[in-house]
């Protein structure tokens, strides 16, 4: 990129430098190579524990709690969990985010206003997730909200914990990457384009909705597989908010709602309760999760990137 | 539609009558952004009620050291359930200080190490290993933080306390407190880790968007890369830099999880004076002490006492993102993004 133009000759040979600048390169290399290391290890280390403990059966059956590892199920409920998860926070989170990501851009008036929802959304992106958590499990463990929550059969306090609640506190945490992708997209489409919708008649409305946010769609892409990437990696949420349960419960035999309403785990929960930190203690199984959550974390992302990489030959606007 | 619009335009605003669609349009997305300014306030209102006994209770003195703060955490969990003889008493300095000390550490190491991956990437790196160093940055960010700490728990806590902890310290302070592998150093470790892709994914953003032209002004001076990199490049980024290394403190803070898995789990203040191996003492920061507690959440002074917990890290990481926002500012007056 821009580095290669400074880059005065090709063979700029180091050895004629001062000692000092000799040294800085070589920690730089050094740097470099150890984060490589660093990455390589845990790949290798990840995927050939994950290989050697994963079978395709721990993927369809419904985990137990049995002392006995070679009993204790595989782990069909956290995988369901997982996408339930991730599909009901980022419904929740690309709507809101893509409306933000709009107002601030196209409308952003008062401008005072619009600093301070900007800098709202770094303040959310901030929030560690532990605090997110308990804000909610405060929230909807109040009596006006407590209709969303599980309900222990005979008890009748709220615990404040569901499919749902965790999904709507699960939408904070993605919600800054689509805000901040939906936002960056629409920066880089040039006024003219907005010009010549408006003077072809067009209200703003108008432009945003046929001209603007179909022309941002990859970008709204990139942020919704990042959030998702972020939802997919979160375990406090999940012990806080989700109950913890090893198999999903639904609350009712409603279909859609009791599952909502209901707890369950997630890929994140099942890893942690499992390691030496939680009660389970079953490592081998820890590794298997751990190595599935990271495929998908890290297919997300790839995804993400290769959505991102492809925009910059995508809309081709006349400059 | 159009004449709607335009007759909108002309016509003064007068109160009560009907909006048009495009004025609707911009209400409704205006709210939607303004409502998320309303989740902020709502969840530093939510946060200090519920945390307010604990504070209440302590005063100040809630920050400071006095006693153990195991036995009186354990004390406010058993508390009676008489309201009027709940048990609030903490002194959460242990706490607040391991925080730090992670955080502090964690922040200590990334940022030369972050700076120098940066300008690797940016500037050193053959073509071929460039091309690689981007996958790896993002790879680094997108592992969850749970697998950090698998890998931390299973692999490095076991190795720490085979070869690294003497067996006489050990049993010295095993009175006081346990030593496993887990503890300040392999917290710090791991964190560092985990905060670092994020600073060099900011640093080399910085470092990308230098003017090329001072660069080459400088170069045309007969200036090395090393010297033009370090005294031009790196200075430009300054307040890109200091953004980094806001949001990483902000995210070394925040995290849980991982740190409720190999930092020891034990509320201990490591001692300076114990020398090399006060990196050995186990911590417990903020947000794993609330992980930990997770159980005991209903149980209503410890639940209080978690979310004052909680609301120390709200107050710290606002101040953080505010703060990091604010340094990414002048460059971008500058017309570097």
């Amino acid at each position: 990129m821009s580095a290669t133009a400074v880059r005065t000759r090709a063979r700029d040979s180091a050895s004629s430098w001062p000692l000092l600048d000799r040294v800085g390169l070589a920690c730089c290399w050094a740097a470099g190579l150890a984060l490589a290391a660093v990455a390589a290890a845990i790949v290798l280390y990840m995927g050939w524990k994950g290989i050697s403990q994963l079978k395709p059966s721990l993927l369809v059956t419904h985990p137990t709690g049995d002392v006995d590892q070679s009993k204790a199920g595989g782990f069909l409920d956290p995988l369901e969990g997982t996408l339930l998860l991730t599909g009901l926070g980022i419904l929740l989170a690309v709507p809101i985010g893509v409306a933000t990501a709009l107002w601030l851009v196209e409308y952003g008036r008062p401008a005072p206003l619009a600093r301070a929802v900007e800098s709202g959304v770094e303040i959310i992106a901030g929030a560690p997730s532990v605090v997110l958590a308990l804000f909610g499990l405060t929230v909807f463990s109040s009596s006006g909200l407590s209709f969303m929550s599980f309900r222990a059969s005979g008890a009748d306090e709220a615990f404040g914990r569901s499919f749902a609640i965790a999904g709507i506190v699960m939408s904070l945490i993605a919600l800054p990457s689509v805000v901040a992708a939906a936002r960056e997209a629409l920066m880089q489409i040039p006024n003219h384009v907005r010009e010549a919708s408006l003077a072809l008649g067009k209200t703003k409305a108008a432009t945003i909705r046929r001209v603007l946010l179909p022309s941002i769609r990859p970008g709204i892409a990139t942020g919704t597989t990042l959030g998702m990437g972020r939802i997919v990696g979160d375990t406090a949420i999940v012990v806080l908010l989700l109950g913890n349960t090893l198999l999903t419960e639904p609350q009712t035999d409603v279909p859609v709602l009791g599952l909502l309403r209901g707890t369950g785990s997630t890929l994140t929960s099942y890893v942690y309760n499992n390691s030496p930190a939680g009660e389970g203690n079953a490592p081998d199984k820890a590794y298997a999760a751990a190595f599935v959550l990271m495929v998908l974390v890290i297919g997300l992302n790839a995804l993400a990137a290769r959505i991102a990489r492809g925009r910059d030959g995508g809309p081709a606007w006349i400059r | 539609m159009r004449n709607a619009a335009l007759a909108a335009k002309l016509r003064p605003r007068a109160a009560g009558r009907r909006l048009t669609r495009p004025e609707r349009a911009e209400l409704w997305l205006g709210a939607l952004a303004v409502g998320l300014l309303a989740l902020i306030a709502g969840m530093l209102v939510f946060v200090f009620r519920q945390a307010w006994p604990s504070f209440a209770h302590n005063g100040l003195s809630w920050f400071l050291p006095g006693g153990n703060a195991n036995t009186q955490l354990a004390d406010v969990y058993h508390s009676p359930a008489d309201p009027a003889h709940y048990v609030y008493t903490l002194r959460a300095w242990p706490i607040l200080y391991g925080t730090l000390l992670s955080t502090g550490l964690a922040v200590l190491f990334a940022l030369p190490f972050s700076l120098l991956c940066a300008l690797f990437m940016v500037e050193f790196a053959p073509p071929g290993i460039a091309r690689l160093m981007t996958p790896t940055v993002r790879f680094l960010a997108a592992v969850p933080s749970v697998v950090y700490g698998l890998i931390g728990i299973l692999v490095l806590a076991p190795w720490i306390n085979d070869h690294l902890v003497s067996a006489s310290f050990k049993l010295d302070v095993k009175p006081i407190v346990p030593i496993g592998g887990g503890g300040l150093l392999l917290a710090t470790l791991i964190l560092t880790v985990m905060i670092v892709p994020i600073m060099i994914a900011i640093n080399a953003d910085a470092l990308r968007s230098v003017p090329r032209s001072w660069l080459e002004g400088s170069a045309a001076l007969g200036v090395n890369r090393w010297r033009t990199w370090w005294k031009i490049g790196v200075r430009t980024a300054r307040p890109a830099i200091a953004a980094g290394v806001v949001l990483a403190t902000a995210r070394a803070l925040g995290e849980a999880i991982m740190l409720a898995m190999v930092s020891g789990s034990f509320i201990f203040a490591p001692n300076p004076l114990d020398g090399l191996n006060m990196l050995l003492e186990p911590i417990q920061p903020l947000a794993a002490t609330i992980v930990v507690g997770a159980e005991g959440l209903s149980v209503k002074p410890y639940g209080q006492t978690l979310y004052a917990f909680a609301a120390v890290l709200l107050v710290s990481s606002m101040f953080l993102s505010i703060a990091g926002w604010a340094a990414r500012q002048p460059m971008r007056r500058h017309g570097v993004r």
